[in-house]
């Protein structure tokens, strides 16, 4: 994966296919500590302690096209090159968490990305699902949350274009008032 | 700074448009996104087809995703399928292919045989 977001778009897949109705990403960047931390939580059908325990390992996985899954042993070997972790609990019929983190000024750090795209794409797929994005940078935060613009949009869909425009430009600029100056990249 | 007020005024501009349109969508097209998909650049191809469609006000054609088609190796991965359910497999899709996808296949109704995956086995 070439940066964060996709890593992030592959994890919520997860998420859809575990049946979840509701998945909250939280992005958070704390430049004193150096660490950034990623953790998406859904509220799908969770996975049993045999499975939860080898996920890690490609050869793990639920699907039936291939013997491999290689989302969460990427975002494991992404994390682990710039000093970060992965942790993962699930509770079966509860829902599962995935967090993973990174030392932000770390070389082989991946950037974070378009998020906006991967906001974009997922709500276009899915606009069922209720997204919740909180990015924070530990004295700033910044919240989307897709209920909320349906409330306000009334009989509008959230896929109508305009309205997809108009979030992706809401999530960049949330990136950049937030992660402005902390992630020391450039922020699209 | 974007504001949710301005939502209020997406609101306001597309309630008309959407009395207009028709809710048939009679054509999908499927976007592979698991994790193969996601790494070959299938991201940018969901979006270009989106951004096309708008472009061409076709309200009848549906967009979405599915997991892993079984072809890893010739990701991105599009399936264009019909009102009357024949699908076409477009592989090692692009941005700049599913813009001309739209034009020559959903608009005009001929297949774009080059990107297809009968082509990619050849």
């Amino acid at each position: 994966m070439r940066d964060l977001s996709l890593h992030l778009m592959d994890i919520i897949q997860n998420s859809i296919t575990a049946k979840a109705t509701r998945i909250s990403i939280l992005i958070c960047g704390d430049r004193e500590s150096d660490l950034l931390e990623i953790e998406v939580k859904d509220n799908g059908i969770g996975m049993e302690n045999d499975f939860l325990k080898d996920v890690t390992n490609p050869f793990t996985t639920t699907r039936d096209t291939r013997k491999v899954g290689l989302g969460i042993p990427l975002l494991e070997a992404s994390a682990k090159m710039a000093s970060g972790g992965l942790e993962i609990t699930s509770k079966k019929f509860i829902g599962t968490t995935v967090k993973a983190s990174f030392k932000i000024s770390h070389i082989d750090r991946l950037p974070l990305g378009d998020l906006a795209q991967t906001m974009e794409s997922l709500i276009i797929a899915r606009p069922d699902i209720e997204y919740d994005l909180t990015l924070d940078n530990k004295k700033e935060r910044f919240n989307f949350n897709s209920s909320d613009i349906k409330r306000r949009l009334g009989e509008v869909p959230i896929t109508h274009f305009e309205v997809i425009k108009w979030i992706g430009e809401y999530v960049n600029d949330g990136v950049k008032t937030i992660f402005g100056g902390i992630l020391d990249e450039i922020l699209s | 700074m974007k504001s949710l007020a301005e939502l209020e005024e997406i609101r306001k501009r597309t309630l008309d448009q959407i009395n207009l349109r028709t809710n048939n969508q009679d054509i999908r097209v499927v976007v592979g996104m698991a994790t193969c998909g996601i790494a070959a650049g299938a991201r940018p191809v969901m979006n270009a087809f989106v951004e096309e469609l708008n472009k061409r006000n076709l309200s009848n054609v549906a967009v979405t995703m599915t997991g892993c088609i079984g072809m890893c190796k010739l990701e991105p991965i599009v399936e264009v399928i019909d009102k009357d359910g024949s699908k076409v497999t477009y592989v090692k899709m692009t941005a700049e292919k599913a813009a001309r996808v739209v034009v020559e296949h959903i608009v005009n109704g001929r297949v774009c045989t080059e990107y297809t995956i009968a082509e990619a086995d050849k």
